[in-house]
């Protein structure tokens, strides 16, 4: 009798919990479902540029050679890499792949096929194909084929014609004819090609720092060295360093900033040591309302009164973390031990004192694990709010990312941000042993 | 009192002087860098602070006061921004759902004697710290720059986060879980996704869903800011009202409005179901 009733009753139980987690399942699917047509993921496909996507994993590991033929005026030959003009050979020097007088040439492809520049007319003999001739005229583009049809890999009109070969490419309008080589690696990362080390081994750089007579008799090679890697134009390596300490330092200011302030403001807002009801309410609502305003708003109120850059960044963290601190020191408060203050105060201690020495030294391990925690997550949150206010590694992230080019840039930024979001956790997991005892891992 | 006793009082008397000294040293040397912190900063912002401070109530009071005028508009406005209000919320949910139901797996797959391949946990844990040292805004950029604007990019990229920074307390939760209801599922012959699914998700499910429903809080917070940056939903349209300038901030005080209300009912709504899942004081 007594079993049947327990039986029954532990199947209905199994049976209703089985119920409430296939009507979860359920529920979970049908938000899914519900996401999938809000934001409209089947069309996904079409809205994806996958032309943006190649050039963006091609351009982040490689990096690509411009030589560039005016077909006005004089028509001068000119190289330059990534086609910029921090990246610009010297007027008259090429890449040894190139052959040139200056205005004609022999450019050499990556898959050792040759194209000739010779006045208008470009001829290239395409491996597997045949040789192609393009000429300019004012009229517009003559392109002579081997054969009839035009190939995939070139696409032909009367103002352009533009050929992708796995070596390179190859672009001709009326204004230019471009060729474009690609490399693999990032060029130009220690030193630009003004720079006279460019392109030196490290086994030439290391004799050039140490034994080798003075490039420029005023400084030792080294701090010319030095000069050329800190002030690359290209990379801008100060100035990714300075980024990075003023996203740490806005991180820093932020955290440290709003414990030591919202520290004192937990003791008005805890129970059992504001006895004054209209003190204590109203702390909590400012630290609710602190929080309840988010970083963002902080950020857009802040940078229209102090404008853009690290200290906007630091104090709109600083204002939402008082607010998280200030709850949460005020909820560690509540639970102190009695006994430890009564016990200082038995002695005869002044309120100050009883803080000092019965509350202080119970919450330190609850309020630095927290202000450390706090430290590692807002190095990321600043690299957000950098890119708001203007300041730090965000800033430099969202310029080369606008631009859509310097790919290679980018995945340098990404690279950093992810060690100093790193660098930061062991750090602050450092310290919470040093300063608290190692607890766990 | 016997000369040993003296002794001890002596030398812990000389301790506690010296562990005061090294705290107050640390202190000292705590607030001159936040001193010289604060003053670098202000150094390389580009208006002083002590020349914005008075002016911080201004653009505040610009808003109030053109909203003020224009009251009458307000409901309407609330109304017009409301869906993109549900849009970051949806970012933020399925975000954290996605991430939670990743990071589910990666912490089983990642703590000791659970592990389906106990050889990969390394593999897994390390996973867990790269997702989550990576912020949102890297990925939802590069996936703005492939994708197109809208909410996908942020979506995915606040789940990618959330894999990790779940992962990682989940695992520390299942550390914690009793391992014989996975033996004796496990003597059954029950496969490794049954040993988890009723041997383990049962014991942590409460906990679970307490840091899943934490994380939804900072996720809404990262999906307004996250719009700002591009990525649709009511940051969006609060970039649009701000930049508009005066005119429009009859609009973005709705939208003010709008995002302290949905931030402040998450957080509370969250505390109170965290409350009852796992009774905690917060």
């Amino acid at each position: 009798m007594t079993t049947a009733t327990l039986k029954s009753g532990a199947v209905r139980q199994v049976n209703g919990k089985k119920t409430l987690s296939f009507a979860f399942l359920g529920a979970l699917l049908a938000y899914f479902v519900y996401i999938f047509f809000t934001f409209d993921i089947a069309n996904l496909g079409q809205r994806a540029s996958l032309e943006n996507a190649r050039t963006l994993v091609a351009d982040s590991y490689s990096y690509k050679t411009h030589i560039t033929k005016s077909n006005r005026g004089a028509g001068t030959l000119t190289a330059s890499i990534e086609g910029e003009k921090k990246g610009r050979y010297p007027e008259g020097s090429y890449p040894d792949w190139v052959e040139s007088d200056g205005t004609d040439a022999f450019v050499t492809l990556a898959d050792n096929s040759v194209v000739e520049l010779a006045g208008k007319v470009v001829y290239y003999d395409v491996p597997d194909y045949g040789a192609i001739k393009i000429t300019t005229r004012n009229s517009g583009i003559d392109l002579e084929l081997p054969t009839a049809d035009v190939p995939d890999f070139i696409s032909a009109s009367r103002n352009r014609v533009a050929i992708t070969v796995p070596g390179g490419r190859i672009n001709v309008t009326k204004a230019k004819t471009e060729i474009f080589r690609y490399f693999t690696g990032w060029e130009m990362f220690f030193f630009t090609l003004d720079s006279p080390f460019y392109g030196k081994s490290p086994a030439q750089l290391a004799y050039l720092a140490s034994s080798a007579p003075r490039i420029d008799p005023n400084t030792s090679n080294l701090a010319l060295m030095w000069d050329g890697f800190w002030n690359n134009a290209m990379w801008r390596h100060s100035d990714v360093a300075w980024a990075i300490v003023e996203t740490i330092l806005m991180a820093f200011l932020g955290t440290i900033g709003a414990a030591l302030i919202a520290l004192p403001l937990a003791f008005l807002s805890a129970q059992n040591f504001t006895k004054n009801l209209v003190a204590r309410f109203s702390m909590r609502r400012i630290f609710d309302f602190l929080r309840g305003v988010d970083g963002l708003i902080w950020t857009i109120i802040l940078s229209r009164a102090l404008g853009p850059g690290p200290l906007t960044g630091a104090l709109a963290m600083l204002l939402t973390d008082t607010g998280t601190f200030g709850k949460m020191f005020s909820e560690t408060l509540e639970n102190v031990d009695d006994k430890q203050i009564e016990g200082i105060r038995s002695t005869g201690a002044k309120p100050i004192q009883r803080y000092r020495f019965g509350v202080i030294p119970q919450i330190t391990p609850v309020f630095i694990s927290q202000v450390l925690y706090n430290l590692e997550s807002n190095t990321r949150s600043a690299t957000i709010i950098g890119a708001i206010v203007g300041g730090g590694i965000g800033l430099l992230l969202t310029q080369a990312i606008i631009t859509g080019k310097d790919w290679e840039e980018v995945s340098y930024y990404i690279v950093l941000i992810v060690l100093m979001v790193m660098m930061m956790d062991s750090l602050s997991g450092w310290l919470r042993s040093k300063l608290i005892g190692n607890k766990d891992s | 009192m016997s000369p040993s006793a003296l002794d001890t009082r002596a030398s812990y008397l000389a301790q506690t002087h010296r562990k005061r000294l090294y705290s107050g040293v640390m202190l000292v040397l705590l607030v001159a860098m936040l001193c010289g912190g604060f003053m670098t900063a202000d150094d390389r912002n580009a208006g002083g602070f002590w020349d914005g401070l008075p002016h911080v109530l201004d653009f505040p009071a610009e808003v109030l006061g053109e909203a003020a005028q224009k009251i009458t508009l307000l409901p309407a406005h609330l109304v017009n921004f409301f869906p993109s209000l549900v849009e970051t919320i949806n970012i933020a949910a399925a975000a954290t759902l996605a991430g939670a139901i990743a990071a589910v797996f990666l912490a089983l797959l990642s703590t000791r004697g659970l592990a389906r391949w106990p050889r990969m946990i390394p593999v897994f844990r390390r996973m867990s710290d790269m997702m989550r040292a990576i912020p949102e805004i890297v990925i939802a950029l590069v996936l703005i720059f492939i994708l197109g604007g809208g909410p996908v990019p942020a979506m995915i990229a606040i789940a990618f986060h959330t894999v990790g920074a779940l992962g990682k307390l989940f695992s520390e939760v299942t550390e914690n879980a009793d391992l014989k209801p996975v033996e004796g599922l496990g003597s059954v012959g029950a496969s490794w996704m049954q040993r988890m699914w009723l041997g383990v998700i049962p014991q942590v499910s409460p906990n679970f869903i307490s840091y899943a429903l934490l994380r939804f809080e900072i996720n809404i917070r990262a999906s307004a800011i996250l719009g700002f940056v591009g990525a649709g939903g009511i940051g969006y349209d609060l970039r649009n009202a701000i930049s508009w300038g005066q005119g429009k901030y009859d609009e973005a005080a709705a939208i003010f409005i709008l995002l302290f209300l949905a931030i402040v009912a998450v957080d509370q709504l969250s505390s109170l179901l965290r409350n009852k899942l796992v009774g905690d004081t917060k």
